[in-house]
């Protein structure tokens, strides 16, 4: 037995355990009728899809009714909920039978459930995980292996998709597909990926402008009919893509119209409980409802999700290249989850796929950034039962941090451009005084965190503010995010790929 | 090895143990339960007598403080569960405290590893030697060539103790962190400690009388009678009546203090009727895979063969219980019923070459560990009412060997495989299925990697498993088809009522035959050591 393959084996199979056993806690809404859980949701979602004909599956009707989790995911989850709901159908009829099955929950279902996230993850996720790691080349094997199950550990997935129950990792899975395909020149394999990730997830729109500025800015790149040409294959792949998975709905303009107003619900809040996103934080102090119409909120946040997009896409569209591309899917993602309409607590994980990435590059500011991401979710998982496994995955990931990536940095100031600009403006100020500053930071904010969440779960709030944990959660949360925003910002502006741009210049002048 | 690798190794298996907090419990978690009730709020002269629970107090009286200690710390989780009717009683704060105290109890172990870890330093000097040998030429050993650290990693993370303490719910981390503490003592050749923390041992769980022949015997050779002859024979004359002294008082003080107040109070008998029920069966309820379980087969086979060629009636068979019925006694048809006291004759005499030839030569570290290791084969193979997890008495030790020497390192690895995967049908819940798996897939994936690096050679076989003969090859391999019929197969074919004892037998029995192959084996490897010996 080879031992550079046995110790990837043990890698994942670390993994998969990490993921199973988180897998035994509780679920969103276990045992609390009537409404139940997201969990319910997914259920509710295969007793549709096997139950009805695929026209009635987003239309309210007698059969269907919307208000009990209708379905609002894209055409592809409700394919994949139908293909569970068939094999949920054969192992049992009572767990989707119409109706009848509603809040259905027992030990085998939970089993069942639990088994169709890990198979998803086990499928699409894991292995383009592996995949990117291993097509680092700078690395040794042992370093590769490590940095696979480090992110892999990553808890705030395995938190969200094995303990609240969702099924991220087959969106996330399908957009680090892409990301993989673009960074090794098939543009067309890769936009077909990140379609079906937008197919799965409607929430995949958050990486979007990243890719289509990438997209464009490589065909920008290269000679007039070259670029043309592969502007026009991406274009009829993406087309492609989408027609596919659409194809049922197509047929109607209705029908077509119904699941987009299906996906987008403008007419609900414009955040769902307590996020850590800029609205919800400036709502502490500022009543919009007072003041602006539901109209106006929506404009409003349009128009600075908009704004708060230009300089990295901008960025990123006249000088494409692969490390920009990776900071431009973190500042564009979390400019939505920041601004936009409609965030949920749990968008925050699509802003930590593209950080995850970078990981091995940026440990530090990574580590930082995702422990906090995990954080911000604590008010959910309260709710949920998730506490104790939260904070020892999250624990488990910082040690892997500190062990798996030893060999690739350890140096918190790496890359950080304020040390960058210190070191050629202000040579007189030692090095050292920006890593105790950083590291002394970094523990400040972690404590802080482990303070407000022991806190919020021992303490009861007083009865005048009820919400007074998760608000300052998502205070502190939000507080940090800003700061990450402009961190990767000007990460993002700052780098500039030397060889790419040497390469572009040589190929312009001949 | 470098503390911070051993701190971070204690680190990941700690947060594993945490996270396997919500798994399934056994009865065994009402049963200590039900102690922590009864030591708290029962006095001592009740403690042997209370039968409110059907799970009655039956370790020794060490056990029992061991109980009254946790049960102060449990009154702050929640008091209700100190109660001895509340029977069944597991509200989330019980769970927890009876999990964690189980963890934390485990820094025992963790201590204990740590000084074994130093001692292999000792043991494994020749072949550390060679390593750093084969090694310095490289820049920075690999990890897995550093005996230390394999054997942290084979000791920290075994998976019988693992699944057996934090899922099924028992308290071995803290008793195997006992016996490796004493062993540990011993190797260190500081004997008295190690003889102190073995009585205290015993008086935690009796189970470990299964190697206390070779305590006796390594102890009364080495340290008693403290010289030897040239051909290694004990010198009747160097006795020194000193140890002999020391020893006994260490011994038998920690029995005065155990046992004492019981006998104190005139209820010796009761104690012990509790520590030694009788009555309770040849084979447990599923066979632990040892000798009875091949006999148990022979059986079965006879008397079917028996019954077609009408030599035995078909109404003078009992209703025989298959494998996963009740505990209770066992009367076989075609071949002799065997009494408690066959076994007891069985099991010494297996030990009997094992203790011979530990007397018989100087003793060293390494003779006394093989003594254990078969004292523990013996009585796993040939006792009366052997659970399947007494195969953790045997791996634990032989770990130790198996990072010295290549021989033992074979042992090691079919025995671990075949010895672990024996323990499967203890977790019978579905939801635990894919975790005992993934523990079982790693802690077998590192145990052959490691081993096969460390004791790596120039002649590789093909097609086999590292350190494994093409034989031993397929039969692990085997074991794996094994599993799949079990866990998939069996209900596939739709057999789950007609037969469903079929797939715990088949486990039992096919696991059986590897024990009782590395059994033979090892004491071929002990035995054949001496003529070595002899030789040079």
């Amino acid at each position: 037995m080879d031992t550079r393959f046995g110790t990837l084996c043990t890698a994942v199979v670390f993994a998969v355990f990490v993921r199973w056993v988180v897998s035994l806690n509780s679920y969103s809404g276990m045992g609390k009728p009537p409404m139940y859980g997201d969990y319910e949701a997914q259920r509710h979602w295969m007793e549709i899809t096997t139950n009805l004909p695929i026209k009635q599956w987003y239309f309210n009707g007698t059969d269907n009714d919307l208000l009990y989790w209708g379905l609002d995911y894209p055409p592809l989850t409700a394919y994949h909920m139908w293909l569970c709901g068939k094999v949920a159908e054969w192992i049992d009829p009572d767990w989707t039978s119409l109706f009848a099955s509603r809040g259905y929950e027992s030990y085998e279902h939970k089993l069942f459930m639990r088994y169709s996230v890990l198979i998803g993850d086990v499928v699409i996720y894991i292995p383009a995980v592996l995949l990117y790691c291993f097509l680092q080349k700078k690395f040794t094997h042992t370093q590769k292996v490590l940095l696979s199950c480090v992110l892999l550990l990553f808890p705030g997935l395995i938190i969200i998709d094995y303990g609240h129950f969702q099924y991220n990792s087959i969106s996330l899975g399908l957009t680090l597909w892409a990301v993989i395909a673009l960074s090794h020149r098939h543009e067309v394999l890769g936009s077909a990926a990140f379609m079906l990730a937008l197919c799965y997830k409607q929430m995949s729109l958050y990486h979007a402008m990243p890719f289509f500025c990438y997209l464009l800015g490589k065909c920008w790149q290269q000679r007039w009919k070259k670029g043309f040409f592969s502007l026009c294959c991406i274009g009829v792949s993406v087309l492609a893509t989408f027609a596919f998975v659409w194809m049922p709905f197509l047929s109607d303009k209705d029908l077509f119209l119904q699941v987009v107003h299906r996906i987008f619900p403008v007419a609900r809040g414009v955040f769902e409980d307590k996020v850590s996103n800029f609205w919800c934080s400036l709502s502490v102090v500022v009543k919009f409802r007072n003041f602006m119409s539901h109209e106006g909120l929506l404009k409003l946040c349009l128009a600075t999700t908009l704004l708060g997009l230009v300089p990295s896409s901008l960025d990123l569209l006249f000088r494409p290249s692969g490390n920009k591309f990776k900071l431009a899917l973190v500042n564009s993602s979390l400019v939505f989850f920041l601004f936009s309409f409609q965030v949920h607590e749990k968008s925050i994980l699509l802003p930590a796929l593209p950080v995850c990435l970078l990981l091995p590059w940026r440990p530090f500011t990574s580590t930082w950034f995702l422990t906090i991401a995990t954080f911000s979710m604590l008010p959910l998982l309260v709710k949920d039962g998730l506490v104790i496994a939260t904070l020892i995955t999250s624990i488990l990931f910082i040690i892997a941090v500190e062990l798996g990536l030893q060999g690739v940095s350890s140096d918190p100031t790496i890359g950080c451009p304020v040390c960058i600009w210190s070191s050629k403006n202000l040579p007189w100020l030692p090095h050292r005084v920006f890593f105790y500053a950083v590291k002394s930071g970094f523990y400040a904010s972690l404590m802080g965190a482990l303070f407000l969440g022991l806190l919020s779960v021992v303490v009861p709030p007083p009865s005048s503010l009820p919400d007074l944990w998760p608000v300052l959660i998502s205070v502190y949360s939000c507080s940090h995010f800003i700061g990450f925003t402009l961190y990767y910002h000007i990460v993002q502006l700052m780098t500039t790929d030397s060889k790419e741009t040497a390469a572009q210049k040589t190929k312009k002048t001949q | 090895m470098a503390a911070p690798m051993y701190f971070s190794v204690v680190v990941t298996v700690t947060i594993v143990k945490l996270l396997l907090i919500p798994s399934y419990r056994s009865t065994d978690f009402e049963v200590h339960r039900n102690w922590l009730a009864i030591t708290h709020s029962r006095p001592v002269s009740q403690w042997y007598y209370e039968d409110t629970s059907e799970w009655t107090l039956d370790y020794p009286p060490m056990f029992a403080w061991f109980e009254f200690l946790l049960s102060r710390i449990a009154k702050l989780f929640d008091p209700a569960m100190l109660e001895v009717t509340n029977l069944n009683y597991a509200s989330f704060a019980t769970v927890l405290f009876q999990r964690l105290s189980v963890i934390v109890s485990d820094f025992v172990l963790v201590y204990a590893v740590y000084e074994c870890c130093q001692c292999v330093q000792v043991l494994c000097c020749f072949r550390c030697c060679q390593c750093v040998q084969l090694v310095g030429k490289k820049k920075s050993p690999h990890l897995l060539s550093q005996p230390m650290f394999v054997l942290a990693v084979l000791l920290l993370w075994n998976f019988g103790l693992l699944i057996v303490d934090h899922i099924h719910f028992q308290y071995n981390g803290f008793l195997t962190g006992l016996k490796l503490l004493s062993i540990a003592r011993i190797l260190q050749r500081r004997h008295l400690e190690g003889a102190f923390w073995f009585s205290l041992l015993l008086n935690f769980k009796h189970i470990y009388l299964y190697i206390a022949p070779a305590y006796f015997i390594f102890l009364l050779r080495s340290y008693c009678f403290t010289r030897s002859n040239r051909d290694g024979r004990v010198q009747w004359t160097s006795l020194s009546l000193m140890n002999l002294f020391g020893l006994g008082v260490v011994v038998l003080e920690v029995f005065a203090i155990s046992f004492g107040p019981f006998i104190a109070m005139g209820q010796l008998g009761q104690v012990l009727s509790r520590l030694f029920p009788v009555k309770r069966g040849l084979v447990h309820a599923y066979w632990a895979p040892n000798f009875w379980a091949l006999y148990n087969i022979a059986d079965k086979a006879a008397t079917a063969v028996a019954v077609r060629a009408k030599l035995l009636s078909a109404d003078d068979i009992t209703k025989a219980t298959m494998t996963g019925g009740l505990v209770q006694e066992y009367t076989h048809n075609a071949l002799p019923t065997i009494t408690p006291l066959v076994t007891v004759i069985l099991t010494l005499a297996a030990m009997m070459p094992a203790l011979v030839h530990l007397w018989r030569r100087p003793c060293t570290p390494r003779d006394f560990l093989r003594c254990l290791v078969l004292c523990a084969f013996s009585s796993f193979l040939f006792g009366y009412h052997v659970h399947e997890k007494a195969i953790i008495l045997i791996i634990i030790p032989l770990s130790l060997l198996a990072v010295e020497s290549r021989q033992d390192g074979q042992v090691f690895l079919l025995l671990s495989t075949c010895g672990h995967l024996s323990l499967f049908p203890l977790l019978f819940t579905q939801a635990e299925t894919p975790s005992k798996v993934c523990l079982m897939l790693m802690f077998s994936l590192f145990a052959f990697m490691s081993l096969g690096v460390l004791h790596s050679s120039s002649k590789k076989r093909p097609y086999c498993l590292p350190l494994l003969s093409p034989l031993e090859t397929a039969y692990t391999v085997g074991l794996v088809f094994l599993q799949l019929y079990c866990s998939l197969g069996h209900h596939t074919l739709g057999l789950t009522t007609r037969l469903p004892f079929l797939p715990l037998m088949l486990t039992s029995v096919y696991c059986a035959v590897g024990v009782m192959w590395s059994w033979l084996k090892f004491y071929l490897i002990t035995l054949t050591d001496m003529q070595h010996l002899k030789q040079s």
